[in-house]
């Protein structure tokens, strides 16, 4: 007779159902006001296109009939930035949590550093974005290196302060059970520290990951950048009276690669992290 | 018993430092037990029994006097791997099963896979836990969990248990049924293990011990040491016997004097 | 930082030490810190001669920035006001929502997982639809990005923190035979506080970030986000930095001001933070 953890979520396929319905209710509701709103206020197709003329949209095929259908170059632009900002998350991921694990082993550099890293949290660093990718651009660095580098950076302070703080929670008891063992360092952060900081460095991976996506469209924003989400938001909105649905697509698309890249690290945490119930 | 002790406290005080200055935890406490034995640390809150403890397990240091365990310094007595402890809450990790709890400390000691999963299988079923194995400790009542960090504490069959109020959580049913259990976990190991088991209640250290040390508070200090000369096996009966009453008695008026001398001071 | 970074790294003696008042022990480092990277920035640039348009030193900055310093303020003011106006609106209804999806459970079992999931979008892409609808060089389409920024992250923070008192604390309510009304206004709103201010921390940065960044896509011409985006494209990196000093300013301004408001909305917590 296990006895169920207080608060776990229900697996049963009867609950799934009964909390998919709700989201599904409301996303249906913001639906039939999107429409309701285009009839009660005689919206035309420039103002909020109809849904079914967004849907349509999808399916013309690009550069005069010449290029692949619209859907099919908006998700390849959006791959574009996922890759690039996946690249980014995972450098600015291992720097952080090295970074974390130098500043638990040497708790003077973290006191001189720290303040700064959480006081950086309070600065604008996306606002950086444009000069990194023109002073890359100079320098004749790859495009993509400037957006991968703009999302590392992003992704590496979160990461530092959750990992951190995650080894760091270990109780004295259980360190104090370590040191009765007799282990090593090695054991005592690959047995104890390691594994309780987990949770932490999810959570904070989980505010990287949007961080990530965000940075990327941000860095694909000043002029000269050729593919990704940005450049398709920007050139949608450009051509916003000729074809107004492509924005609305665009958009779409970046709040795809947004929930999906996010999707994949909350994946990777009910995998790795299975102990919670 | 003409054994040589296994532990023994030559004169030893503990003095911590902290923010409202330093604090007394123990005082000239001389000691000496025997290989084998089991001891209950008894005493009012504050006077010293876990620090007595930590200082045995090499987790704190003495301020001046000695402690030697099996006639070395304890430190050396824990890269021996000498210790096995139980804490007052179970500590278990949360990320790994039961199994892999009780496994930790074989791990740790480089012991071969197989072994490790036969050891902690048998000591689970030992303490009643043989189909909790694969089970999270989460999913586990209090009182199972701690069966389960006794048997971790087990598992590597250290030559000396430190327990600190393992059964301080749990209700007096539990507890009574696992003092019991304890005790014939005890007595069927090969080499009896020397137990120093802290706890507040002093029916269970009438129950459990050899002999029961009674510790007096600011600053620490053995107040006096009562044999305890139960037969052995301890069954249910043995808490209903005339004789366990009086030494109940004989205990709790040595801490009474604990309490008394502390009024005079 | 926040009250649960304190409570996982800082000793129960160290915390009291951080209640008195903060001694110039725990001071020296961080500034001593902030010395060292500043001076090895400025010696790093100088010597290694890294090239003005990737990062001038931060004297250049700070003299740029003393060229022309009503200048810069004035743009900064212009985005600093969008990103105030815009969290205030996006926190309010954020709060309010929060409340009525207390009021009616479904609404929150629909609203809140979408709420979560919104904090994986980037909303920054709005941008240019607000600015297609509500004029690319008005203020509203800024405030409209930053309201939106911020409303979901209050919206999640806040709703947690109305559901977060025990059974047994609603049971006392119970007992009491409490209206709801009551029970929200004692209970649910005291124990939402936290929450709100932590979720407005987090806005008050967000929010003159999205400000900045909204203007990338475009803007009036004398907000931040304009003038760093052009300079920085015509390789004025020093004008571009020094806009970025000034939206730095702002942003450690509404920081501090939030958590000033903290301190004063929940005397009771005074002292256990930093
Ligand atoms: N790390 C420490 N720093 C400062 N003082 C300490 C520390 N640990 C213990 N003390 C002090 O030493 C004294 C003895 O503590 P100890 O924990 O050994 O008592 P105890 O007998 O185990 O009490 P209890 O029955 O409540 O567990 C107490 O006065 C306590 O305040
Ligand atoms: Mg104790």
């Amino acid at each position: 007779m296990t006895y169920p953890a207080q608060g776990a979520p229900g697996g049963a396929p009867g609950t799934l159902a009964r909390r998919a319905l709700p989201i599904i209710g409301v996303i249906a509701t913001l639906l039939l006001l999107w429409e309701g709103a285009r009839l009660l206020f005689g919206l035309s197709e420039q103002r909020l296109p109809s849904l079914g003329s967004i849907i349509e949209t999808m399916f013309t095929p690009t550069r005069g009939g010449a290029g692949p259908l619209l859907i099919v170059q908006m998700l390849a632009n959006g791959w574009a930035t996922f890759r690039v900002a996946l690249g980014g998350f995972v450098i600015g991921g291992l720097l952080g949590f090295g970074l974390a694990v130098l500043f638990m082993r040497l708790p003077v550099l973290e006191r001189g550093l720290m303040p700064y890293v959480i006081g950086s949290q309070t600065v604008p660093i996306l606002a950086i974005a444009p000069m990194v990718v023109v002073g890359f651009g100079r320098m004749g660095a790859p495009p993509w290196l400037a957006k991968m580098v703009v999302a590392a950076y992003l992704t590496f302070f979160p990461v530092t302060i959750g990992m951190l703080r995650g080894l760091r929670s270990a109780s004295p008891q259980s360190l104090d059970l370590m040191r009765s063992y007799a282990a090593t360092p090695f054991q005592y952060f690959w047995k104890l520290r390691l594994p309780v900081s987990l949770p932490y460095l999810f959570t904070a991976l989980k505010i990287a990951a949007s961080a990530a996506v965000i940075g990327a469209i941000v860095a694909e924003l000043p002029s000269g950048a050729r593919e990704g989400i940005g450049v398709m938001i920007l050139n949608a909105a450009q051509y916003y009276n000729s074809r107004p649905q492509a924005l609305y697509l665009a958009i779409l698309v970046a709040g795809l690669v947004g929930v999906c890249f996010y999707g994949l690290v909350v994946l990777a945490e009910h995998l790795i992290v299975k102990w919670r119930a | 018993m003409n054994t040589p002790p296994i532990i023994e406290f030559d004169r030893v005080s503990k003095v911590y430092q902290s923010g409202g200055g330093p604090v007394t935890a123990l005082l000239d406490v001389s000691l000496s037990i025997a290989a084998g034995e089991f001891i209950a640390l008894i005493g009012p809150s504050g006077c010293g029994k876990s620090t007595l403890m930590r200082l045995i397990g090499d987790l704190e240091q003495p301020s001046s006097g000695t402690v030697r365990v099996k006639g070395k310094t304890p430190e050396q007595a824990r890269l021996d791997r000498d210790y096995g402890i139980v804490f007052q809450a179970p500590v278990l990790y949360e990320w790994r099963t039961v199994r892999r709890n009780v496994e930790l400390p074989l791990e740790i000691m480089g012991r071969p896979p197989a072994e490790r999963r036969e050891r902690a299988m048998s000591l689970l079923r030992l303490v009643g836990l043989g189909d909790f194995g694969d089970a999270y400790p989460h999913q586990l009542s209090g009182g199972m969990q701690q069966r389960a960090a006794i048997a971790r504490a087990l598992s590597f069959e250290p030559s000396i248990l430190l327990m600190d109020e393992p059964f301080g959580a749990l209700d007096e049913i539990t507890r009574e049924r696992m003092q019991t259990e304890l005790l014939s976990l005890w007595s069927s190991a090969a080499p009896r293990p020397t137990v120093i088991f802290v706890t507040h209640s002093i029916p269970e250290a009438v129950f459990l011990a050899d002999r029961v040390v009674v510790m007096s508070p600011r600053p620490g200090r053995v107040q006096r040491i009562v044999p305890i000369d139960l037969p052995r096996p301890r069954v249910f009966e043995t808490r209903e016997s005339p004789g366990f009453f009086s030494l109940v008695t004989e205990v709790r008026e040595a801490l009474r004097a604990t309490e008394n001398e502390r009024v005079e001071v | 930082m926040s009250a649960p970074l304190q409570a996982t790294t800082v000793a129960p003696q160290a915390s009291r030490a951080v209640r008195k008042g903060l001694s110039a022990r725990d001071l020296w480092p961080p500034l001593l810190t902030f010395a060292l990277v500043i001076g090895l920035w400025e010696l790093a640039v100088r010597f290694l001669q890294i090239p003005i348009y990737l990062l001038p030193a931060p004297s250049q900055i700070l003299e740029t920035f003393l060229a022309r310093p009503a200048f810069l303020l004035r743009i900064g003011l212009v985005t600093f006001t969008n990103a105030v106006v815009g969290c205030a609106i996006g926190a309010s209804l954020g709060c309010l929502v929060a409340a009525l999806c207390v009021r009616w459970r479904v609404v929150a079992d629909g609203l809140v997982p979408l709420a979560v999931a919104a904090s994986a979008v980037p909303i920054i892409a709005l941008s240019p639809l607000m600015g297609i609808w509500l004029g690319s060089v008005s203020p509203l389409s800024k405030i409209a990005v930053v309201a939106v920024m911020t409303f979901f992250p209050t919206l999640v923070s806040v709703y947690r923190g109305l559901v977060s008192p025990t059974a047994d604390a609603l049971m006392l309510m119970r007992s009491y035979a409490a209206p709801q009304r009551v029970v929200f206004a004692k209970l649910r709103a005291p124990a939402a506080l936290p929450f709100l201010f932590g979720a407005l921390r987090v806005c008050a940065t967000l929010s003159m970030i999205g400000a900045v960044v909204a203007e990338f896509f475009g803007g009036p011409q004398n907000a931040l986000g304009v003038y760093i985006k052009t300079q920085a494209g015509i390789l004025r990196t020093r004008e571009a930095w020094s806009a970025i000093l000034v939206a730095c300013l702002f942003g450690l301004a509404f920081y501090l001001a939030v958590v000033l408001a903290e301190r004063a909305a929940m005397p009771w917590k005074r002292g256990r933070q930093q």
